[in-house]
């Protein structure tokens, strides 16, 4: 039979490409910003503060982005700033995304006693206000790196833990998992060769989007000064000093936010953008 | 124009320009019901919903004409044709279970149309409303009205579709696959309430349908599709005495009958299906050119 | 006998009634069966929605755990045996299901869907056996590198009896597995699926809810009604001489495509 329907398609690629391209960028200059960094991001100097961008008068050669009012290289501080970005970005994420996916992957699968103890200990964590739990525990575990990724996934591992659980919950009750009872494959075997292809689409949109959130919210605890500490540059503490200088000197604010913004969205980008070009059922 | 719904030369496409449906023309006369046949794929519901104005947002009409009661709906602006449609014309869902909003009483979803769209007063509509209920049968009509639909059956809630698409006495129904989701027993009264109401209202009925058992039961003439092309037009008794087009007695052939004791089957065979495919690829190229 | 059935009993909790404490309500869905499935017979197991037709079906095949009675497999009660006593036994007994849709796993390739249980199984020479099963059904040997959604309705169809038959089976159940297609395709899956049965010596339980097809299948029919057996007989004594008032009103429901047939 002939049927046209197949034809309806979507266009895949652009948002791939954009968000990878801009998420590339950033890898190469964070991995690379000891060489490519045009000063020393810490370096000060009071006659040179706020220097405006390149396009600008006034301007001295070197400093593209500007300095802020300790005369500090705006770009230099975003190339390294990014390094902390996406190790929070990457680790936090990652870490997050196997321990809510597991458990939502058992509790939505396997039901019964796993899914109400898994889910009532969801709920009660839940409970919690998110921040101040955020604030207090960094509080507990003193300002760092691992205290703001430890932070992330303590806080956010219940968002996978909810997605999946209901996502393996419809799979569960679809016929090929029935289909492979029949066959005899054991429990455990169907849920890793038969549920988690199926909700793999899922938890990688979730751990893109994951990722964007632990920069969103390393820049949220540097912006406090609940970040590592305050000599090494970060996207949030960057702001924050911006903020207070946004009349004299706005490139200082405006620059790291449009830096965060992008990586954000690049994020949630790449996931559905993965999504529509690697998942063999919208393909 | 012949019918009081004649559909000529309506060409559907999908956005990248497939054609959906091929130059369909056809004819329902006022009071008497059209079927229309075909495979999943064919293109059958595309029709009725291309008359409604409620084709799936990647289609569109791309040409012909789509009479109804004389005048050409594709000639009037977007508003006057939904006005036009929503005083002529009404539906009978194939889904009892998603057609009616889960959260709503029975009562309002039935006179909501008559009340908003057609400007009958509450008391108007509450008392059509009740009347309706009772000619399909429906036990305790006052009580049917203040339920939600999960409180009824599968054949209660097909009963108020069908009340709710005669309470404005349109003079065309669209019924789509009405009775696909129901049980044979429950599919015999469905049908035969349909084919009471449609007599006594003197409905105009264009009857979408893949079982061909149904059509021989409910319609006057009907119409075989193949790939959104008419390959068949037929008055009912002639088409299952003699179909004239291959694919029809193919199909007919496929069909499955209890009383047939050997109980053989015949698939449509190739052959059939490649003389198909080439009357649509012929016709293709004539458009083409 | 390959099947016996005895005193059938099965329950599910109802949700939709459950107290905010304390378990749910149970209903009945099957309320004492009893009948055999004989080897190398084609029982028809036809109902309504609600009969209880599926459910049974999946008690059957253990997919569900009866709560009263008893299920006898080629001689062995497997009725509450646990799902590592019941593996062995799996490749035995195999389903085809009603929605191949929703039964072939959409990110899997047709080759991998069949595989899967041969792997399970131990069997040897895998990828030779998933071409022999492709030729079984009628479908090139290539699309063994296609997912499903690649296929059309009848070819999915295919593919899940490949896999059924792949295990070489000695029973199969086919739960209601041409409701979903077109004519065409039903025509000629009913036809394959008998020449299968003929040519590999297969037990089938064949579930429907359209006579019709029954007929064209079955040698024996069991007729379901809310959970009770209203009526079993050989297929030709059950057309011809329904005894059941529940029988004769579902076949008398029937719409032949025959514009004499009386019938509104």
């Amino acid at each position: 039979m002939r049927d046209a329907r197949g034809d309806m398609r979507r266009p895949v690629g652009l948002r791939l490409w954009l968000s990878g391209g801009w998420l590339t960028l950033l890898v190469a200059g964070a991995i690379f910003a000891p060489w490519i960094a045009p000063k020393d991001p810490l370096m000060q100097d009071l006659f040179l503060g706020r220097l405006p961008p390149f396009w600008e008068s006034g301007t001295e050669p070197g400093f593209w982005l500007g300095t802020d009012s300790l005369g500090r290289d705006v770009l230099s501080r975003m190339l390294y700033g990014a390094r902390l970005a996406l190790v929070v970005a990457l680790v936090a994420g990652t870490l997050t995304c196997i321990i809510g996916a597991a458990l939502g992957l058992i509790a939505g699968y396997y039901r019964g006693w796993p899914d109400r103890i898994i889910s009532r200990f969801v709920d009660i964590w839940m409970a919690f206000p998110p921040v101040l739990f955020a604030i207090l525990l960094i509080a507990v575990l003193g300002p760092g790196l691992w205290s703001i990724i430890i932070a992330i996934v303590v806080i956010d591992w219940t968002r996978f833990a909810r997605v999946i659980r209901a996502e393996a919950m419809t799979q569960g009750a679809m016929d090929y998992v029935a289909s492979a009872q029949v066959a005899g494959r054991k429990r455990f075997g169907t849920m890793l060769t038969e549920i988690l292809p199926n909700v793999l689409p899922t938890i990688v949109v979730l751990l893109t989007l994951e990722m964007g959130i632990a920069v969103i919210v390393e820049a949220i605890l540097s912006f406090v000064n609940l970040s590592i500490s305050t000599d090494s540059p970060t996207w949030g503490g960057m702001i924050a000093e911006g903020r207070t200088s946004v009349h004299q000197a706005w490139w200082v604010l405006v620059f790291p936010l449009i830096a965060l913004f992008l990586t954000v969205l690049s994020f949630s980008q790449l996931g559905e953008g993965l999504k529509d070009r690697f998942d063999p059922v919208l393909r | 124009m012949n019918g009081f719904l004649s559909i000529r030369n309506l060409t559907v496409r999908l956005k990248n320009g497939s054609p959906i449906l091929r130059s369909v023309s056809l004819d329902v006369a006022a009071g008497q019901v059209h079927g229309l046949v075909g495979e999943s794929g064919a293109g059958k519901s595309m029709i009725g919903k291309a008359v409604l104005g409620t084709l799936p947002r990647a289609l569109s009409v791309t040409g012909g004409e789509i009479w109804l009661d004389g005048t050409n709906l594709m000639s009037l602006s977007p508003t006057e044709r939904r006005r036009r449609i929503g005083a002529t014309a009404a539906l009978i869902p194939q889904d009892p279970l998603t057609a009616l909003n889960p959260s709503k009483r029975i009562g309002p979803q039935i006179t909501r149309r008559l009340v908003d769209i057609l400007g009958w007063s509450r008391q108007d509509a509450q008392d059509r409303a009740l009347e309706l209920l009772g000619e399909v049968h429906i036990p305790d009509p006052a009580r049917v009205m203040r339920n939600y639909p999960h409180e009824l059956s599968g054949g209660m809630r097909q009963r108020i579709l069908i009340a709710s698409a005669f309470a404005a006495e349109p003079r065309l129904i669209i019924a789509d696959e009405p009775t696909t989701a129901l049980d044979v027993t429950v599919q015999k009264q469905i049908l035969r309430l349909i084919a009471d109401m449609q007599t006594r209202h003197g409905t105009a009925l264009l009857f979408v349908t893949h079982d061909l058992g149904v059509v021989s039961k409910v319609c006057d003439t009907l119409s075989v599709l193949y790939a959104g092309k008419v390959v068949e037009d037929a008055r009912m008794h002639r088409f299952f005495m003699r179909p004239i087009h291959p694919y029809s007695a193919a199909l007919l052939a496929a069909t499955p009958t209890y009383t047939d004791p050997t109980g053989s089957l015949t698939p449509v065979s190739q052959a059939v299906i490649d003389g198909v495919e080439a009357e649509v690829a012929q016709h293709d190229a004539r458009r083409a050119q | 006998m390959m099947y016996q059935i005895k005193d059938l009993h099965l329950s599910l909790p109802d949700m939709t009634r459950k107290p905010l404490l304390g378990p749910a309500p149970r209903i009945e869905i099957l309320k004492g069966l009893t009948f055999d499935v004989p080897e190398g017979a084609v029982v028809g197991i036809v109902g309504g929605s609600g009969s209880g037709k599926s459910t049974l079906g999946r008690a059957m095949l253990r997919l569900l755990e009866p709560t009263g009675g008893e299920i006898v497999f080629d001689g062995q009660t497997i009725t509450h045996l646990s799902e590592n006593a019941l593996r062995p036994l799996r490749r035995r007994f195999q389903m085809i299901f009603q929605d191949p849709m929703s039964s072939l796993n959409p990110r899997r390739r047709v080759g991998g869907i069949i595989a899967g249980p041969l792997r399970l199984h131990g069997f040897e020479g895998v990828s030779a056996r998933v071409d022999e099963a492709l030729d079984m059904v009628g479908l090139p040997r290539h699309f063994s590198r296609r997912f499903p959604h690649e296929l059309s309705g009848g070819q999915r169809q295919r593919v899940g009896i490949a896999r059924a038959i792949a295990l070489r089976p000695d029973f199969i159940l086919a739960d209601e597995i041409v409701s979903g297609l077109d004519v065409s395709s039903q025509a000629q899956v009913l036809n394959l699926l008998g020449e299968l049965v003929r040519e590999l010596g297969l037990t089938l339980a064949f579930i429907s809810h359209d006579l019709s097809v029954i007929r064209r299948l079955c040698s024996r029919v069991v007729v379901l009604h809310q959970g009770v057996i209203v009526e079993q007989a050989d297929t030709a004594t059950l057309f011809d001489a329904p005894k059941a008032r529940y029988t004769q009103e579902l076949l008398q429901a029937i719409p032949l495509p025959d514009p004499f047939q009386k019938w509104l």
